[in-house]
């Protein structure tokens, strides 16, 4: 298959063009949806419904003032904004944004290198993503951003491991490791009549946790606490100003639509669905539009979940990633591989492969969470009364705030 | 010379530099990056050699995770970061040793491989590395990962120490509100708040 070189330039120009507009309305959907959510309006003055003020924003940020602060490290300050778009922009390379198109007498496949090792690119790029925020933090030279940096880095660190587990039990069920082949082992029947054979059925644990982990390593509420910005000012990216400090922003949002756009193909079937019998002359435009559709319900997800969830402290987001989530998935990835080995030596048959899996269900939440219930946490209440105790009303009662501040009020005179 | 092997020759240079300035940079975070630097650079050598699976496994353990986790370290233990210059006074010692394993390391692969014929790359395949650790390689794969355990609770081991001296272990970090002065405070102030008179009374009282 011979192609002119603009076939390949058009292709990678057309994806990267594509999850840039789409990063853009993103920031104005988020604004809009979170305004309506708090029962307010959002941006709502340039152009329709507001939809141009990510445009204005970002003329904005180009044109004020680019502070540097005197006590940074310059050189690795000047370079943690680069590294975390630069990362961004090339996860993309692997996701396609839809199927074969046929135009002008030429095939474009809508995706930028459907690498043999695409799955690996997608965490080894998120792995680099870390360094931006990491070094962000400590070229800044001050006690906030510091902390914010390291918060993020071994929150990212942590949840990398659980989502490559997640990873590891899709690979091992499809037996590649190629972005397509994963996509094309999704698109027989599955083993329920009239439900498609996409990875989140029967690797349900492994999305769930993908799910979860990808809202913890887009740095996303309710796992934002590298930038929590009632405690840390704004986190890493507190002594960035101007442009540099709209690169954080750019890729913060830009990972909301890459990490959304990495689990269609990798659990949902990627851009597969049925084409309603339309003719192939217009049937080519339904993958890209179903690809669009699962994606935009993932960012749809991210949206609402910043609107909906308070911030989690963070020794319960290091339990729920290494106490939970690690296992879970580390669980699945044991129970697919020996599934995937019976599958090799035979087979069982469709009704017991189900039910064990249910039954395995089962037991791991009876494990997680019935052992929990009839069995507190005593250790940690008995030994340290005073954290424990003293903390955990004061987050949980409203009005807490309020007595905390006659506390202090009292005190002082 | 092939283009591969000019890619080759680069990324090498890249990553001899980058290991040439580990040790030598004065600032201990800047010798950790160059590490960085280092280790993606042998993932980079990894490329021309067709081993695109072992590249990103490179990029994702050693540059993500066990460069990050130096710096880490780095930060948590408040080593010396800045300016403050960092010598063992080894110079010499060190500089024998490398020079002497480089000599030794050197002799051997070209003793072993180097009159082999040169032969077109072709990559591995990914199976075929599976079943090359799990089957052939198993004993040193899992002696390997018993190092890598001991390392682990030899860590933990060193980092619980730190904490209590007295030998009273700390479940958690304290820190310092309101509420610890009394544990019983906050309930009693919600006591006398759901009552009606309000936490006023209570403290004046």
């Amino acid at each position: 298959m011979e192609q002119p070189l603009w076939v390949p330039v058009l292709q990678a120009v057309v994806v990267f063009a594509y999850y840039l507009l789409i990063t853009a309305v993103l920031i104005w959907a988020e604004r809009r949806v979170v305004a309506r959510m708090q029962s307010r309006l959002g941006p709502n003055r340039v152009g329709p419904f507001g939809i141009l003020q990510t445009l204005v924003d970002g003329a904005k940020m180009f044109f004020k003032e680019d502070i540097t602060p005197g006590m940074v490290n310059k050189v690795i300050y000047n370079l943690a904004p680069l590294v975390g778009v630069i990362a961004g922009f090339l996860v993309v390379a692997v996701i396609p944004i839809g199927g074969e198109v046929t135009l002008f007498g030429e095939t474009f496949t809508l995706v930028v290198a459907d690498l043999s090792i695409g799955v690996l690119w997608i965490l080894a790029l998120s792995s680099i993503h870390v360094y931006s925020v990491f070094l962000a933090g400590w070229a800044s030279n001050s006690p906030y951003p510091l902390l914010g940096g390291i918060r993020s880095s071994a929150q990212m660190i942590s949840y990398e491991i659980a989502q490559g587990l997640a990873v590891a039990s899709v690979v091992i069920y499809a037996g590649s490791l190629r972005v397509s082949d994963i996509v094309a082992a999704q698109s027989g029947p599955g083993f329920i009549d009239g439900v498609p054979a996409w990875y989140a059925i029967p690797l349900f644990p492994a999305f769930l946790v993908f799910v979860i982990g990808m809202v913890a390593e887009a740095g996303r509420p309710p796992f934002d606490l590298a930038e929590a910005e009632g405690e840390l000012v704004g986190g890493f990216n507190t002594e960035y100003s101007g442009m540099r400090f709209g690169m954080f922003m750019l890729a913060e949002f830009m990972s909301v639509v890459t990490m959304s756009a990495i689990v269609v193909p990798l659990f949902l079937g990627g851009p597969a669905g049925p084409t309603f019998g339309l003719p192939d002359s217009v049937a080519w435009v339904m993958p890209i539009l179903w690809f669009f559709l699962k994606m935009v319900g993932f960012i749809f997800f991210f949206i609402l979940l910043r609107g909906a969830m308070p911030r989690y402290r963070y020794d319960k987001l290091m339990n729920l990633g290494w106490k939970v989530l690690i296992p879970v998935a580390l669980v699945w990835t044991l129970v697919t591989a020996t599934f995937v080995l019976i599958e090799e030596a035979g087979g069982l048959p469709a009704g017991t492969r189900l039910g064990l899996a249910v039954a395995a269900a089962v037991i791991l939440l009876v494990l997680l969470f019935g052992g929990r219930a009839s069995a507190p946490d005593t250790r940690s209440v008995a030994k340290a009364p005073d954290i424990t105790a003293g903390r955990t009303p004061a987050l949980d009662e409203p009005g807490s705030a309020d007595l905390q501040a006659t506390d202090h009020q009292e005190v002082a005179p | 010379m092939t283009g591969h092997d000019v890619v080759f020759v680069l990324v090498g240079l890249l990553t001899a530099g980058g290991a040439v300035l580990t040790v030598t940079s004065k600032n201990l975070m800047h010798a950790a990056l160059f590490f960085a630097v280092t280790l993606g650079g042998i993932a980079g050598v990894f490329l021309p050699l067709a081993a695109d699976f072992l590249a990103l496994v490179q990029i994702v353990v050693y540059v993500g995770a066990v460069a990050v986790l130096f710096m880490f370290g780095l930060m948590l233990t408040r080593a010396p970061i800045g300016r403050e210059a960092l010598d063992g006074q080894n110079r010499g010692l060190a500089m024998a040793v490398a020079g002497g394993l480089f000599v030794v390391l050197s002799t051997l692969v070209i003793g072993a491989f180097g009159d082999l014929p040169t032969a077109e790359v072709t990559g591995p395949r990914i199976d075929d590395l599976g079943i090359a650790i799990f089957a052939d390689w198993v004993l040193p794969f899992e002696v390997l990962s018993m190092l890598l355990l001991a390392a682990l609770i030899g860590a933990i081991v060193l980092a619980r120490r730190e904490t209590g001296e007295s030998g009273e272990e700390l479940t958690v970090t304290r820190i310092e509100m309101a509420q610890d002065r009394d544990p019983d405070a906050l309930e009693r102030e919600q006591a006398a708040l759901t009552s009606g008179s309000g936490g006023d009374g209570e403290e004046h009282a």
